[in-house]
């Protein structure tokens, strides 16, 4: 008989537990759900940027056999928005409408052609408006106001300096300047837009299902705007077909079906085109950054003064916090002082922009890596001794009271440099062309960029601060001897399900299936935040641990007494509970008929919360923004291959190496950080939101250039834990943290490869070939190449 | 105007009255409730749809259904045999080829319908056949990755 031992679940290669589900077209997703009796919604869209309402007729749409109920913004005045200071707009537009594509009114009919053939009766009056599309447009004096109670446009301007950056420049022996322009870009998670509402007017309830990140955001929206007791609405979260941070807030989808349910005594199911999809947005915005930075010869940095605006769109969302984040996570990554920001985040009649992968921090990163690696190719310095020179001590506080217990990124860089072959890399092709032969000889060259970024481990004062714990699991423990593992966390795609699993199993000791967690339904499953900021492994996985703890105690009691020895001297194996190397011990099986004696069904609660330590500081306003339990480091190089004739630049290869704490699944942790990576890639190179008149272009997946797989790198990843003292099993976020490295790595390749250098994103073929163009004809005028 | 459509759907012959303009897709999804199918976009834009067409993948959102008349449909549920996913599945979920799973369908019909004509790809090929497919989860690493592990199965004599 094999010696009983305790299985492990923790560290391997575990693929996801729902992973047959989806292989296998058996995942339900929101838009899979069909109830009997169910009503197709649609949503009727303002051909307007910017116009106050004068009239919304229906009269005609009512008509049309089949329409059970039309409703609009006169149905609902209570307004909504993720953060309880901004909850300004409706989901249906009241008064006046702000962006092209913003809901008007919505329809619910028998079926969907009906319901289309209403939408084009619906009349819409309006007076125009003078509308802006950027944020320089929404800031000039005299600009009509797209809110009231925001005068020149301004969602939040925030303004810190930490030291002075007056005496920083004046120690500096370098000082570099640089502009930069990164363009909006949207998430374009495969799943488009659903919500299916069912009102049951007999019992007056709501059920609403609905393709969220955050389930109980929806279900205080819906209490909200529905004017509902939170105890007669139920969220459903079915597989979601990714989120990025697009469904990191309650969209107006969900409420309007909810709206028209309600109106229509019945279940209406919304499923929005992929146009609808894009204008719905909460995307990244368009940025622009002014960047200012002093360093010594050695490569140390003395002083940094940033300007950053952002084009907001229409309504807040998250945008206060997203401007906060873009000054604040400055630091946190390296030793950092004499620091001033100056950040504005401008309203625009454009859709609303959100919580974007990365929030706020990947497009300032973009700036400052590509600036220091421009200062020190000036000051001859190799751009991994200008990072080196500036590392944190950790643990340490940063100047903006932000805590730094591990601290990975030295072992990030050391990686990269290594398996890329950086230095012998860099002394055998600089300069050197590749691929090139015949008459294309000379035109391919290649390049080698490296840059570093890092992400918080969830915000450490969420934006709905109740006083409760940050996470709750409950595990339940019956007579069949399944643990079901109860969460309120929302699986997108990113495992964590998963993730709950491994670390319940893993402090048991029992194989992986044993254990099913159930989430995503209000009625069963303890409240949770959501899945936003890279929050739930940590978070919600420290909850877990909690809770199986909790488990484990109660079982080795009932193990305690059924053999009769002290609880402390009860060994637990998994399947097997012994007192003792010599006694045979009880099955878990027995264990657990023994603990279910005194209570019947076991549950059990684990809980977490943050340390007032990690809240951040109060240096200036909103300078919590930011704090976090722990954060992921990341260090990329990117080789690419540059043909100056046609201007396509070509990803060779990506070397990324992620600070994970611990990487408590291997192959989750390999396939974020190459999503991460390749998502960057995207914004670099191809994405792009770009509008008419505010009309949305490329709401489609045409003209919005997602790269393809023949157009996508081999990414290598090296996994690096540095075992943070708080994270579970010493685990921090894996899921964001290497996106923005790439943008800067990029440029720098391309920088190091043709010697040009592209602030503006994303770097086109056409920007390139111009670029290489005008220094062409640059030189041809000076008389000479 | 409606007619009756015959054809041979995951095996098994069935008869439907469909309407004339009536996509593949979306009576794949409402007639037959095989919502294993996705929608992923308006229209030919991201593969999601891809299913089987006398072995050709084929995008269900560009395909009239009234034109599969006498045809062989093979959708995401008619691949695995006696209980045990096939080939392709296990790839993408032993590998990680899927994550969030929305793309997952098509991948694994367009990747099928690969190995069904050619049972031992160059990494060319597997680019060339997945190149209308798009994923926003994985970079595609782990989906070439999936693909070759399936080939390895194959080999084995698992069925794709």
């Amino acid at each position: 008989m094999n010696k009983p031992a305790p299985t492990h679940n923790i560290g391997g290669y575990v693929p996801m537990i729902d992973g047959p589900e989806k292989v296998s077209g058996r995942a339900r997703y929101t838009a899979d759900i069909v109830a009997s009796g169910q009503l197709a919604g649609r949503i009727y869209r303002s051909p307007y940027s910017h116009a106050e309402i004068i009239n919304v007729d229906v009269s005609e749409a009512l008509k049309v056999p089949g329409v059970i109920a039309v409703v609009t913004g006169a149905d609902c005045d209570k307004g909504f928005g993720v953060l309880p200071i901004a909850r300004t707009e409706y989901p249906l537009a009241r008064d006046k409408v702000r962006y092209r594509g913003e809901p008007v009114a919505a329809v619910a009919a028998l079926d969907d052609d009906a319901a289309r053939e209403a939408l084009r009766r619906i009349k819409f009056e309006a007076k125009e408006l003078p509308a802006y599309y950027t944020a320089e447009d929404a800031a000039a004096p005299g600009a009509v106001l797209l809110h009231e109670k925001k005068p020149g446009n301004i969602e939040r301007d925030v303004l810190f300096e930490l030291g002075s950056v007056a005496q920083g420049f004046a120690e500096a022996e370098l000082v570099r300047e640089g502009t930069y322009n990164c363009a909006e870009v949207c998430q374009n998670q495969m799943e488009m837009h659903a919500a299916v509402a069912e009102y049951d007017a007999v019992r007056d309830r709501m059920t609403v299902h609905a393709s969220t990140q955050v389930p109980y955001y929806v279900h205080l929206m819906l209490s909200q705007t529905l004017g509902m007791d939170m105890s007669r609405i139920r969220v459903i979260k079915p597989h979601v077909g990714g989120g990025f941070g697009c469904r990191t807030e309650t969209l107006n989808i969900e409420l309007i079906a909810a709206l028209l349910a309600r109106k229509a005594n019945g279940t209406v199911r919304i499923v929005t085109t992929r146009e609808e999809t894009f204008i719905t947005h909460r995307g990244r915005p368009e940025t622009d950054i002014s960047l200012r930075i002093g360093m010594r010869k050695d490569g140390r940095i003395t002083a940094v003064e940033c300007g950053c605006d952002q084009r907001g769109g229409a309504h807040s969302g998250y945008g206060v916090v997203t401007i906060l984040y873009a000054g604040s996570m400055l630091y946190a990554i390296y030793d950092l002082h004499n620091v001033k920001y100056t950040g504005r985040r401008m309203l625009t009649n454009t859709p609303p922009c959100g919580a974007f992968r990365g929030h706020g921090t990947v497009d300032i990163r973009f700036a400052f890596e590509a600036l220091i690696d421009e200062m020190a190719a000036e000051l001859g310095l190799d751009p991994f001794a200008v990072r080196r020179a500036n590392l944190l001590n950790a643990p340490t506080f940063t100047d903006n009271d932000l805590m730094v217990n591990s601290y990975g990124l030295p072992e990030c860089l050391d990686w990269v440099e290594r398996e890329s072959g950086w230095k012998k890399q860099k002394r055998k092709d600089k300069g050197k062309l590749a691929n090139g032969n015949g008459a294309r000889k000379g035109l391919i060259h290649k390049g080698f960029g490296m840059a570093c970024s890092h992400y918080i481990s969830g915000a450490s004062k969420p934006v709905n601060w109740t006083g409760e714990p940050h996470a709750t699991v409950k595990i339940k423990l019956d007579f069949d001897g399944s643990i079901v593992v109860l969460s309120g966390a929302a699986d997108i795609g990113q495992g964590s399900t998963t993730i709950l699993a491994q670390t319940v199993a893993e402090v048991l000791g029992l194989d992986l299936a044993r254990v099913r967690v159930v989430t995503g339904d209000s009625e069963v499953v303890p409240k949770d935040n959501g899945s936003y900021s890279s929050r739930v492994t940590f978070m919600v996985g420290n909850a877990a641990l909690d809770a199986a703890r909790n488990l484990k105690a109660v079982l080795v009691n009932a193990a305690a007494r059924k053999l009769e020895a002290r609880p402390e001297d009860i060994e637990c194996l998994g399947e097997i509970y012994r007192a003792g190397a010599q006694d045979k011990g009880a099955t878990f099986d027995e264990v657990v008929t023994e603990a279910l004696k005194d209570t019947g069904t076991i549950t059990v609660t684990g809980n977490y919360s943050t340390i007032p330590e990690s809240h951040g500081g109060k240096k200036y306003r909103g300078a919590a923004i930011g704090g976090t339990m722990g954060y992921s480091y990341s260090a990329q190089v990117v080789e690419v291959s540059v043909d100056e004739e046609t201007g396509v630049v070509t990803v060779d290869k990506v070397w990324v190496a992620h600070d994970c704490g611990k990487a408590l699944n291997r192959l989750t942790v390999e396939g974020q950080v190459q999503g991460s990576v390749w998502m960057g890639m995207g914004q670099a190179m191809s994405e792009e939101a770009a509008y008419f008149n505010g009309l949305m272009l490329t709401a489609n997946m045409l003209d919005y250039r997602v790269p393809t797989i023949q157009d996508s790198p081999p990414i290598e990843v090296g996994i690096i834990e540095s075992n943070d003292p708080h994270g579970p099993f010493g685990a921090k976020e894996a899921g964001e943290g290497s996106l923005a490295a790439f943008l800067p790595a990029l440029t720098n390749a391309i920088a190091d490869a043709i010697g040009i250098r592209f602030n503006d994103l994303p770097v086109t073929p056409d920007r390139v070939f111009e670029a290489v163009e005008k220094r062409k004809r640059a030189a041809e005028k000076r008389g000479g190449p | 105007m409606a007619r009756l459509l015959e054809c041979r759907l995951n095996g098994r012959d069935r008869v439907d009255a469909v309407a004339d303009n009536i996509l593949l897709l979306d009576y794949l999804r409402e007639k037959a409730g095989l919502t294993g199918t996705k929608t992923g976009c308006d229209g030919g834009e991201c593969g999601a749809c891809t299913v089987l067409i006398d072995d050709q993948p084929t995008l269900s959102c560009l395909t009239l259904a009234a034109t599969v008349a006498g045809k062989r449909v093979d959708t995401i549920e008619s691949l695995g045999h006696d209980g045990q996913l096939s080939a392709v599945q296990r790839g993408f979920h032993e590998k990680l080829g899927s994550q969030c799973g929305y793309c997952t369908p098509g991948f694994i019909m367009a990747s099928a319908g690969l190995l069904r004509r050619n049972p031992d790809p160059s990494d060319t090929e597997i680019l060339e056949a997945l190149g209308s497919n798009i994923c926003r989860c994985t970079g595609y690493v782990k989906i070439i990755e999936a693909v070759k592990f399936a080939v390895a199965l194959g080999k084995q004599g698992v069925a794709p």
